[in-house]
């Protein structure tokens, strides 16, 4: 009787304290304050920020993804550091450095590993998710046993994670379906100097950025046995390519419809190519070199920002016309954009001017600012549920 | 014809720097914290580009540094920045790389 009481008194105070408010994440997200180590816990439905998590090492060029279940980012930062960041408890569960200089990162189509992609040294490493155990580590060997720099890494289907190798010029398709046995294949003719790649959302088309020449890399997942095939050569041919200062990112890369919209590179233009014969069908004038093209969720409109000294701007093209719609002046050096998973709103970090703006897409108004300290990268927690996000 | 263009590089490095405005010098302090940054890493550890550390440039003479960064490096990721800085700007910048980070 005694310890029946006990037990209700228990229950009692739980109810009370123990679990004050049930909170899911999916309006979740994080960004990146890129010059002091600390990410910004936010949330969408209110737009507030609602803490702040530090020490997480340099996370200049940091990116993050999520865990299947929305409840923890994982944080690539610069300094090989790999960081499990819990967004409900709001602290770092674990924390790795894995290597030198890292550059991002993946998770895998089952979520259980994380595979990071590394400048120095050279190569991937794959770890547990849960536990941030190593689990493989891929040295990108070529030539004469030199490791080349790995970029472009992303999760496809079947349990893969495919990247390049910049040095190298070559592109690696990792199965990982038996975890201890990692299934490499190589493909050695992808082109000079390949700098980011991207997956199309349907995980068939992995295609790499190339700066040491025209053109790009398409590696068609479904049917690997045809190699790499080289996509619109000399798309920006005949013109002396500007200096480029910011290399331009290949995710988020926009898809509607049947059309790819990507950013030239060394060019102040956008291209549109046709996403069945890779051709390119046209291209768009911007205002700079575009960094990050990216659709809205409803793929009516496209948001570009640029390269500096040009990153004081935003332009936001409409999809079916293909013109400019509306130029912004956000402030100086907006380095990246975020919409919301639906696309009523779109955040967009202001890095030199320490604010995220928090726009309307139908209005373009701004409708509220939070001090973020140098925002960089901003995620949310859908991408928890996409093809290589 | 890089010889020549080189020689009068060479001599725009020599003559006495001018001073710059402490407000350019902190601009080219965020460039170079930032925007060189990008490639280069935040702190300058090496990034797609390579260290540009003090003691990663120790054996680098100070001509090829300014040709580099104003003429870039054809064929890499390395932009020209004489469209965007100065002769002076490229040698306060130098003289930045020489010196540790606190
Ligand atoms: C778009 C990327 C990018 C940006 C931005 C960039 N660099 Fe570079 N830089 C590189 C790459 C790549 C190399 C290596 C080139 C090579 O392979 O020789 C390099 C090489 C250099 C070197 C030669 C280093 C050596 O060891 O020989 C110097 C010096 C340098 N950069 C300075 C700068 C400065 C200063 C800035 C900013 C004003 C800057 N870079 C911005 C990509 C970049």
């Amino acid at each position: 009787m005694k310890k029946l009481f006990a037990i209700a008194l228990i229950l009692g105070s739980l109810n009370a304290c123990s679990i004050p408010t049930l909170r899911a994440t999916g309006d979740m997200g994080l960004i990146i304050e890129r010059a002091i180590g600390r990410v910004q816990v936010v949330e969408h439905s209110q737009n507030t920020s609602l803490a702040k998590i530090e020490g997480l090492g340099d996370l200049s060029h940091a990116s993050i993804v999520y865990s299947r279940d929305q409840r923890y980012g994982y944080v690539f930062g610069r300094d090989g550091g790999l960081t499990q960041v819990d967004i409900l408890e709001q602290k770092i569960v674990k924390r790795v450095i894995q290597s030198g200089n890292s550059i991002g990162g993946a998770i895998s189509q089952d979520g259980s590993l994380i595979a990071v992609s590394n400048y120095k040294p050279g190569g991937v490493k794959i770890f547990a998710t849960r536990t941030l155990e190593l689990v493989a580590d891929i040295p990108a060997v070529y030539g004469d046993n030199k490791l080349s720099k790995t970029v472009g890494l992303v999760d496809a289907p079947g349990q893969k994670f495919v990247f390049s190798l910049y040095d190298a010029g070559e592109t690696w398709v990792v199965d990982m379906q038996d975890t201890h046995k990692p299934v490499i294949t190589k493909f050695t003719n992808t082109g000079s100097l390949p700098y980011d790649g991207l997956i199309t959302p349907d995980g068939r088309y992995y295609i790499a950025g190339l700066f040491g020449e025209d053109g790009m890399a398409l590696l068609d997942l479904w049917h690997l046995e045809k190699g790499i095939q080289r996509i619109m050569p000399g798309y920006g041919r005949g013109r002396e390519p500007l200096p480029v200062y910011k290399m331009p990112h290949l995710e988020g890369w926009a898809m509607a419809g049947n059309r790819v919209f990507m950013p030239a590179v060394g060019q102040h233009e956008v291209v549109v190519a046709d996403a069945t014969s890779w051709k390119q069908v046209g291209s768009i004038p911007v205002y700079g070199q575009p960094i990050f093209v990216m659709t809205r969720p409803d793929n009516r409109q496209m948001w570009v920002n640029f390269a500096h000294p040009r990153n004081d701007t935003i332009q936001v093209i409409d999809v079916e016309t293909m013109q400019v719609i509306k130029t912004l002046k956000p402030g100086k050096a907006v380095l990246h954009m975020e919409f919301t998973p639906r696309g009523e709103h779109v955040w967009m970090s202001v890095r030199d001017e320490d604010r995220v703006d928090i726009l309307d897409t139908e209005s373009f108004e701004v409708i509220k600012s939070l001090t973020v300290d140098k925002p960089s990268g901003i995620f949310f927690t859908n991408r928890a549920q996409k093809i290589g996000l | 014809m890089k010889t020549s263009l080189l020689i009068i590089l060479l001599a725009l490095v020599t003559p006495a720097q001018a001073e710059l405005t402490q407000q350019r010098l902190q601009e080219l302090k965020h460039l170079l914290k930032h925007d060189c940054g990008s490639c280069h890493g935040m702190t300058l550890n090496g990034g797609l580009g390579p260290a540009l550390l003090p003691g990663s440039l120790k054996d680098k003479p100070d001509e090829l540094l300014f040709v580099t960064i104003r003429e870039g490096r054809h064929g890499t990721p390395m932009p020209p920045w004489k469209s965007l800085l100065s002769d002076d700007d490229i040698k306060s910048i130098i003289k930045l790389l020489r010196t540790p980070p606190e």
